[in-house]
């Protein structure tokens, strides 16, 4: 039999001047086992609690019910008041009857019925809660970053700088992700290079940081504090520690007509190639698509260049296990395939390009130099129509996204501006739906595009783009002058949309994360927590996440490392005792559980029990990895057989408060 | 093979040689055209109005006569079939409409989109294929130079249409091909020629259908073909030159020697 307290809070006047406080105490002191009752006007402060305190004491209770706030503002504090008492934390229970009562009704008598009927329900509950002892379980001290963009990288310094290790997986041959191809950033139009290259060195001279490039994550396994990651490290065909970028076997392949996916199919790379310059690590890869010595076995020219004896053609794929704490997500994001877009003529006219072949078109590293050259016939462009929201803000039912892929506006108006100062002679237009331009110093940018640098900004939209006479007949409408306009460009640059990288939605099921339709990872909370995912021990870091421009990117990765660094300094961590467990006599494996459970929490396993007349049977029966559950109950519901039942919320708790409630 | 046919009131008229030689051409290439009996005008335009019925009613008649038969449905004008296209799609989708027509026509026999449309460039692609039409070209319009003009009807709304890819289609340049022509790709192919609004204000058509048209010469056309009364009526009226405009079962029936 409980001994059972019940304390009912009047919130000053929250509760109180709706709900008859007095009457609901005494009435559920009438309740069987209710030793002790009581009312207080602030029962979360020190005197509050120090009541509560005494009457465990006094009165030897074995179970307390609060009637207060809901369960989300206090639980927490009134455990722990139990705790300092000497009662078990799971021993207390939270009727909310401010939220859920006194906020919401007018009429003091249907008030203070509810009260006392959600007050039974906490009663009827705690009659069958036993006492629950949180698990722990220890915390490898590493930390996995998936990707090595500008958010990976950032979110590995601040978690190495704070003694940690930390590994990144970049599937490209260097990190440095999209940043890398920019030219220069708004709105301080600093060189993108320059103040990106000095953090990959950053990297790769921490000891603390490890980069597995040219990888990808194979498997996930374990949770929370203990992942068990396998990464698959992709053949290069050069021996990564004694490659020493020199260079020479990328002069010399005679195989020089590889697409160069850096400068987006701009130019040609060889068979082996460093991508850039600063690239970190700066070491040869070949891509056996277009190796003559890896296709026919005939050249062999690199290996025999290479002074440091790091060719190696029978390379294969390695598989490495590693141990981590915690993982981050850092795994960008692609503009989206123009290929659809035949208004524009993308894929009619090499000039019709993309914002980032237009970023190649003016970096210094890029194809041309620096030199803003069309593609087509190498000329200088004099007129440049520049079309936003390609593929944003659809309604849904064409080939692109319903969202604003946010950094368009800001950097279409970098393009505009810079085209303007370099070449005077160039006459600019920007096509809008609307102007976009939240952020510190943004609009000021903007402005200046206009107001400084005479760029045309439209309102409309381009509807047609086609290819006459070497040049491109842009037709378009201006929204607010009504008119139909025609412009004569040489070059059309489309603000193609912005999508999740491909990677992102298997990688998403490895780590049984949660994704939205446009497979952006979902954050645990869209306000208060927006760097963790909801799954334990997994964070989020820039585009995975949404469409985000360098200075949020960098400033989520900054907080993303801190929650990683919070983690990885606990010894241990105490779970969540509410969590499921299968009652294994009951359960009969048929993986409904297994199903629903969006954590992969639950796995099987072949357990012997004993029969009638001394026989042994072999029954394969659920098993829930108390680390890994968060307690969500999708599995309780499922089972057809009742086996599963959730600690501190058992099936019968439940019907206990149903049936108090309907009495 | 037998299939229904819905020629419209154009074709009796105005464009009687659009509609003399699809038959002609589909005998000879042995697909029977079979005439819907007692067909209604199809409005000619497709309603917008999502609240009655009335103006669907035409379509929904000839799409049962065709389904009792259990043939496809073809027609040739552009503008009847977009309408019956669409008439046919908001039987499959829209339940509130379905529910509407099928209480007022028949409430015994349901229509529910049952038939398959097809353009009859697409029963030339589809049906018969333009390998067999090659095959069948006596008189190939070897050295033309033809430029298909699609208009806005025939391919639009893409989702709905769905027979090419109405911001850069092919079908007709494929056709155009079959009969021994060159096809001549020009960026105006498939804007629009300002259609009804030559009743309203005849210096909006004008101007696009002098667009259209020299847009085509420039690219070296010698011809233009259309398979829409309203776009030939346009640019032979309105599109201020003198190139002609023929019908595309025009040029099949020449080709094929039937002309």
């Amino acid at each position: 039999m409980q001994r059972i307290g019940v304390f009912v809070c009047w919130c000053g006047s929250n509760i109180a001047a709706t709900v008859d406080v007095k009457k609901v105490a005494e009435t559920l002191g009438k309740e069987p086992c209710v030793v002790y009752y009581e009312n207080y006007q602030y029962m979360c402060s020190e005197e509050g609690q120090n009541k509560i305190i005494n009457a465990i004491h006094e009165h030897k209770l074995s179970g307390i019910v609060i009637c207060s706030c809901s369960p989300r503002m206090h639980e927490a504090t009134f455990r722990r008041t139990a705790q300092k008492a000497g009662l078990n934390p799971y021993m207390v229970e939270i009727a909310n009857i401010r939220e859920q009562c006194s906020w919401i009704h007018k009429d003091m008598a249907t008030a203070t019925e509810k009260a006392i009927i959600l007050g039974r329900a906490a009663i009827a509950k705690v009659h069958l809660n036993t006492p629950l002892q949180a698990g722990e379980s220890p915390v490898v001290k590493r930390a996995l970053v998936i990707g090595g963009g500008i958010a990976g990288i950032q979110t590995a310094l601040d978690i190495a700088d704070a003694g940690f290790e930390v590994d990144i997986v970049e599937k490209k041959p260097t990190i440095g992700g999209k940043m890398s191809q920019i030219d220069k950033t708004f709105p301080t139009l600093d060189c993108s290079a320059c103040i990106l290259t000095p953090k990959m060195v950053d990297v790769a001279q921490n000891e603390k940081i490890h980069i597995y490039s040219y990888s990808e994550v194979a498997a996930v396994k374990g949770f929370v504090g203990n992942f068990d990651v396998t990464i698959k490290r992709k053949a290069r065909y050069v021996k990564e520690e004694l490659c020493t970028g020199c260079g020479a076997c990328t002069e010399k392949c005679p195989q020089k007509k590889v697409p160069n996916d850096f400068n987006l199919g701009l130019d040609n790379k060889h068979a082996i190639y460093i991508p850039f310059a600063q690239a970190v690590p700066k070491v040869a890869t070949i891509d056996p698509d277009y190796c003559m010595m890896l296709k026919t076995g005939k050249c062999g020219v690199c290996s025999k260049v290479c002074a440091a004896g790091a060719i190696d053609y029978k390379q294969q794929d390695e598989l490495v296990q590693q141990q981590y704490g915690a993982i981050v997500v850092a795994t960008g994001y692609n503009p989206i395939d123009l290929k659809n877009y035949d208004e524009f003529a993308y894929s009619q006219s090499p000039d019709v390009v993309t914002s980032l072949e237009f970023e190649r078109l003016t970096n210094a590293a890029g194809p041309t130099g620096g030199v803003l050259l069309r593609p087509s016939d190498r000329q200088h462009p004099h007129t440049i129509v520049f079309v936003q929201c390609v593929g944003s803000r659809e309604s849904g039912e064409g080939c692109g996204k319903t969202y604003c892929s946010k950094i368009c506006c800001m950097y279409t108006a970098k393009h505009a501006m810079l085209t303007r100062e370099k070449y005077p002679d160039t006459e600019v237009y920007v096509f809008y739906i609307d102007v976009r331009t939240p952020g510190k110093n943004f609009d000021e940018f903007y402005r200046r595009a206009v107001e400084e640098y005479g760029v045309h900004y439209i309102k409309g939209m381009v509807g047609k783009v086609s290819p006459e006479n070497g040049k491109l007949m842009v037709q378009a409408s201006d929204l607010l002058d009504n008119k139909q306009l025609k412009i004569e460009a040489d070059l059309v640059v489309l603000a193609a949309a912005i999508e999740p990288d491909p990677s992102a939605r298997p990688l998403a099921t490895m780590l049984t994360t949660q994704m939205d339709t446009n497979d952006f990872f979902t954050e645990a909370h869209p306000k208060l927590r927006p760097v963790e995912s909801a799954t334990a021990g997994i964070f989020l870091s820039g585009c995975c996440q949404g469409p985000k421009d360098i200075p949020e990117t960098v400033s989520q990765a900054s907080a993303c490392a801190a929650k990683v660094i919070g983690l990885l300094a606990k010894d241990k961590l105490l779970g969540n005792p509410c969590v499921a467990e299968s009652n294994e006599l009951m359960c009969n494996g048929c993986s409904s559980c297994e199903k629903v459970c969006p954590y992969g929490a639950i796995s099987y396993v072949d357990k012997e029990f004993k029969m009638p007349n001394r026989t042994i049977a072999v029954r394969r029966v659920a098993n829930v990895n108390p680390a890994v559950c968060q307690g969500c109950g999708a599995c309780t519901v499922a089972c057809p057989s009742g086996a599963m039942d959730l600690k501190g919320f058992s099936n019968s708790q439940i019907m206990a408060e149903v049936d108090a409630i309907c009495k | 093979m037998t299939v229904s046919y819905y020629p419209g009131c154009t074709l009796k008229t105005k464009a009687k040689n659009l509609d003399l030689y699809a038959r002609k051409c589909a005998e000879a290439l042995g697909i029977a055209l079979e005439e819907i009996p007692e067909w209604q005008c199809c409005g000619g335009c497709y309603p917008v109005a999502k609240d009655e019925i009335a103006t669907k009613l035409s379509s929904v008649r000839a799409l049962a006569a065709a389904k009792e038969k259990g043939q496809t449905l073809v027609t040739v004008c552009s503008a009847c079939h977009n309408v019956i296209k669409r008439v046919n799609h908001d039987m499959q989708t829209d339940e509130e409409i379905r529910d509407k027509v099928n209480r007022y026509r028949a409430p015994d026999e349901p229509y529910e989109g049952e038939t398959n449309v097809l353009h009859y460039i697409e029963m030339l692609r589809d049906l018969v294929g333009f390998d067999k039409i090659k095959e069948k070209v006596v008189n190939p319009l070897a050295g033309k130079k033809i430029a298909a003009y699609y208009g806005c009807l025939l391919l639009r709304p893409g989702k709905v249409m769905a027979f090419d890819n109405p911001e850069n289609p092919s079908i007709l340049e494929d056709f155009i091909r079959a009969l021994g022509a060159e096809p001549v790709l020009y960026p105006a192919r498939n804007e629009c020629c300002g259609g009804y609004l030559t009743l309203e204000d005849p210096e909006i058509p004008k101007k696009r259908s002098e667009t259209v048209l020299q847009s085509a010469q420039n690219h070296g056309a010698e011809v233009v073909t259309t398979a829409c009364p309203l776009c030939l009526y346009n640019l032979q009226k309105n599109g201020g030159s003198e190139i002609p405009v023929v019908y595309i079962t025009e040029l099949l029936a020449e080709a094929l020697g039937l002309k």
